[in-house]
């Protein structure tokens, strides 16, 4: 796989990442890197949550995997739809619903134009990844997996992608199948391509790594799986604010993601599938707003996307997240991509230098995520301390159990970056983790 | 960086690097293992009885240092007393690590415990502290029925 297949090398950090990294001092350095083409500092203020200190201190905040912080844009959008906007969708006879429609059904737009999407009518609004993943495997798994088909997952796998096809396994006998990582933390391509050729009916892969931060080369894997006439899910939680997202370039079949995992509200997320898949897929919920008609009888169920929205949705979730795009988008998605390389690998030279520290996952794509362990040390401790810093990561398996076993920890403290965040805030974290070194050691 | 020295006090530290106590006991001996599936902790407490009092307490596993030197801690307490005097001791530490210890009089009872006084300021560390506490009151009531509470 080409690092070029991946977005972000398109966005490249070659054409805005103006600071070489040779030659940079740990003890100096440049005040001008990718940051003030982004205009960090800009772009800072305009995330309130940001100006707060924390137990006295200035926040830091690196806990971007776990959920983003969000801009103003966003917050504001919410209210504003609750100020001015709001009524149910779908049943307006009257002016405000038409309203409410219109900018739940703009939303749906937004999303389709953030991921490349053909059509709107492939945009299925759900409560985040973890729902949209649930709804591939409870409605197309229920209906299309046979006894003994196999779903194809690699070890790298947030639960969120494993335990819903624990759940059909037991309802349908399917078989679970697992894709080995390398001691580095890379899919092991040979072994996943050897795995495809047994009874795999659909491969779901994640995209980014919430715990390691590796990069799937999932072009490659979907392409891989169509050439044996099997389907891609791409699991979009991490990818969606990191990666630029093209799920036309990607050639997957479903990709999902979580709102507030791009800078929008929590409880929104988005399935996107293709559209003869979403009109092949049973509902999976039943209730209002997903029917044509209902008697005792007989019901009939709505086209897609509503076929999957039973029940009023999370309309303002929907409006924030159009608003978190729109933002993302204005900066430019290969402009943030290319400031978070700057900082992770700054992260990475910084953070892998300290003795005693050891870095848990070290593919050579990757973005975003630095999962470490102090020795001797155990992550919480170290949360504990950066916490009495100011400085916000996360300790703990990160919900992906399997590949923390497989990188030989049960668990690691983990740094993940954002659009907001500097090689300053990466020396505080450094700062705390030579703290924690001197309180434990 | 008060904070820091509240929640990791010297004594703390020190039981985290030199945990008293562990090792293990035989297999017949009661037990109970203590998980917090939040962080993956997970130890295991041992404990001996001679008639109603705990003759010998001891622990293994890994933990966070609040977790590990809790354990510690619990167990230079906790010998010597009956079964009841160790659940009574739990009740005094858990209000002391969720801030809810009357102001005065029962601090004195908790003895060198009272270095956790600092977690009440960190809801989320009171888990790690009473994982060997709660740990050492299923061991107690393993073989037994009724609870002596």
């Amino acid at each position: 796989m080409s690092r070029a297949e991946e977005q972000r090398s398109k966005g490249g950090t070659s054409a805005l990442a103006t600071e070489p990294r040779a030659g940079t001092e740990h003890t100096a350095p440049p005040r001008f890197g990718s940051s003030a083409l982004l205009g960090v500092e800009r772009i800072r203020a305009d995330f309130p949550i940001l100006a707060s200190t924390v137990r006295g201190k200035p926040l830091v905040y690196l806990d971007n995997a776990a959920t983003t912080q969000k801009p103003r844009v966003v917050i504001d959008a919410i209210a504003h739809f609750y100020a001015a906007e709001n009524a149910n969708v779908h049943r307006g006879v009257h002016w405000l619903s038409e309203r409410a429609t219109a900018a739940y059904e703009g939303a749906r737009e937004r999303v389709a134009r953030f991921l490349g999407a053909g059509s709107a009518r492939e945009v299925v609004f759900t409560r985040g990844t973890t729902e949209a993943i649930n709804l591939v495997a409870q409605s197309w798994g229920r209906r299309f997996l046979r006894p003994g088909d196999e779903v194809l997952v690699t070890a790298m796998e947030h639960h969120a992608n494993i335990v819903p096809w624990q759940l059909l396994a037991e309802q349908t006998g399917i078989v679970l199948r697992v894709a080995p990582v390398t001691d580095a933390g890379e899919l092991d391509l040979d072994a996943f391509a050897r795995l495809l050729s047994g009874r795999v009916k659909l491969v779901s892969v994640v995209h980014l790594s919430n715990a390691i931060g590796t990069i799937n080369p999932v072009r490659r894997l979907a392409e891989l799986a169509r050439a044996h006439g099997v389907p891609t899910l791409v699991d979009g939680a991490q990818s969606a604010s990191h990666l630029e997202v093209d799920v036309a370039a990607l050639g997957c079949d479903f990709f999902a993601f979580s709102g507030h995992k791009v800078l929008g509200p929590t409880g929104i997320g988005v399935l996107w599938a293709r559209e003869p898949l979403l009109e092949q897929m049973p509902p999976w919920q039943g209730g209002g707003d997903m029917i044509t008609s209902v008697s005792f009888e007989r019901s009939t169920w709505a086209p897609p996307p509503q076929k999957f929205e039973a029940g009023t949705p999370h309309i303002a979730g929907a409006v924030g997240l159009a608003a978190a795009l729109d933002y993302l988008e204005t900066i430019g998605r290969a402009a943030v991509a290319a400031h978070e390389r700057d900082v992770l690998d700054y992260a990475i030279e910084r953070v892998g230098a300290l003795p005693g520290v050891r870095l848990v996952g070290t593919a050579a794509d990757r973005a975003s995520i630095l999962s470490f362990a102090v020795a001797g040390v155990h992550p919480h401790d170290v949360g504990a301390v950066l916490d009495l810093e100011g400085v916000a990561i996360r300790a703990g398996h990160h919900c992906a159990q399997p590949i923390m076993e497989r990188m030989g920890v049960s668990a690691t403290a983990r740094a993940s970056f954002a659009l907001y965040n500097t090689r300053d805030e990466v020396d505080t974290l450094v700062r705390g983790i030579e703290r924690v070194r001197q309180v434990f050691g | 960086m008060s904070g820091l020295g509240e929640l990791y006090q010297e004594v703390i530290l020190e039981h985290n690097r030199s945990p008293r106590n562990y090792r293990r006991m035989d297999a017949t001996d009661r037990h109970a293992e203590g998980r917090n599936p939040l962080c993956g902790d997970q130890l295991t407490v041992w404990v001996k009885l001679d008639g109603d009092v705990v003759s010998d307490v001891s622990f293994e596993g890994s933990g966070c240092a609040i977790s590990k030197s809790s354990a510690s801690l619990m167990t230079t307490a906790v010998k010597g007393k009956t079964r009841a005097e160790v659940l009574r001791l739990f009740e005094r530490f858990q209000e002391l690590v969720t801030g809810r210890l009357a102001p005065d009089g029962a601090r004195e009872s908790l003895g060198r415990l009272a270095v956790f006084s600092g977690i009440s300021e960190f809801p989320v560390r009171v888990k790690c502290a009473t994982l060997s506490w709660h740990a050492l009151r299923a061991a107690l009531a393993g073989t037994e029925a009724v609870s002596t509470e």
